[in-house]
């Protein structure tokens, strides 16, 4: 099997979405948890390009890379945290957690390591956001309605949740 | 033609959702908790795009469906962290061993 570059973009972009997550689990500070996971969303982001899914990706860095990480950060910063977030004391419940998301893990690969659909050619990377588009508003159009519908209402719940009730005793 | 196999992305899949798991479960910081549980979603993200192009009949809809997903993951993660923000007035702390008020 010779090396194409596909291959070579996808190892390095799989590799650094991988160390990102690994630095999340190692890493002390909270801030630097953060920041490395913006790595994994951005090579994630590079996984999408290289399945011809250029909206997506630029979506998932605006979004991801932008917008969460940067409200995460807020909430650290509001928040008044211990800047290590020390390790839990129980080593032996850890130990048994790792323990069976590896068996999930294995069950999971077992399950996809040999899943071989033969590929079809696909018109997937030619406008793609155009197709993205007439496919939103012509088959997708009430689950887009109610999408917007939920982003309101997550709105206003996260403005009446976060807002101060200090006049909590005058509302009968 | 010597492309990436279509398993190639699953398991990178995998291993990201375990990653976020392991994280959910063991970190004490509730922001943390939150970022992993993202983690989870675009793992989840990533198996939708990936049968868009390889799975049986290859169509636009995975890709429609993980923009769906990411709308609701965003909506998710405000929300969260404004009962984040809540909780930490009233109770002056983000760690989330001691939030166990209807546990006793």
């Amino acid at each position: 099997m010779s090396v194409s570059g596909e291959l070579i973009a996808f190892f390095g972009v799989a590799l650094v979405a991988i160390l990102g997550g690994v630095l999340l689990i190692t890493l002390t500070k909270v801030v630097h948890m953060v920041i490395a996971l913006v790595f994994t969303f951005l090579s994630i982001a590079g996984i999408y390009l290289l399945l011809s899914a250029e909206f997506v990706a630029i979506v998932q860095i605006l979004i991801y890379s932008g917008a969460i990480t940067i409200v995460m950060l807020f909430g650290i910063m509001l928040t008044k945290h211990r800047e290590n977030d020390e390790p839990s004391k129980g080593g032996w419940r850890k130990f048994s957690l790792l323990l069976a998301i590896a068996g999930f893990a294995v069950a999971v690969y077992l399950g996809i390591y040999d899943l071989d659909i033969p590929v079809q050619p696909t018109a997937l990377h030619e406008e793609n956001t155009k197709q993205i588009g007439i496919e939103l508003f012509s088959k997708y159009v009430i689950p887009f309605e109610v999408m917007s519908v939920l982003l309101l209402v997550a709105l206003v719940g996260a403005i009446v949740l976060a807002k101060k009730d200090n006049e909590e005793g005058d509302r009968s | 033609m010597t492309g990436v196999p279509l398993s190639a992305y699953l398991v990178l899949a995998l291993v990201l959702f375990c990653i976020g798991l392991y994280g959910a479960l063991t970190k004490r910081n509730a922001v943390i908790v939150l970022i992993s549980i993202e983690l989870m979603l675009n793992a989840a993200n990533i198996n939708l795009v990936a049968f868009s192009k390889f799975g049986v009949t290859p169509s636009i809809t995975g890709q429609v469906f993980s923009l769906f997903t990411i709308t609701i993951a965003a909506a998710e993660a405000a929300v969260g962290l404004a009962i984040l923000m809540s909780l930490y007035r009233n109770r002056k702390t983000v760690n989330v061993d001691e939030m166990d008020i209807m546990k006793h």
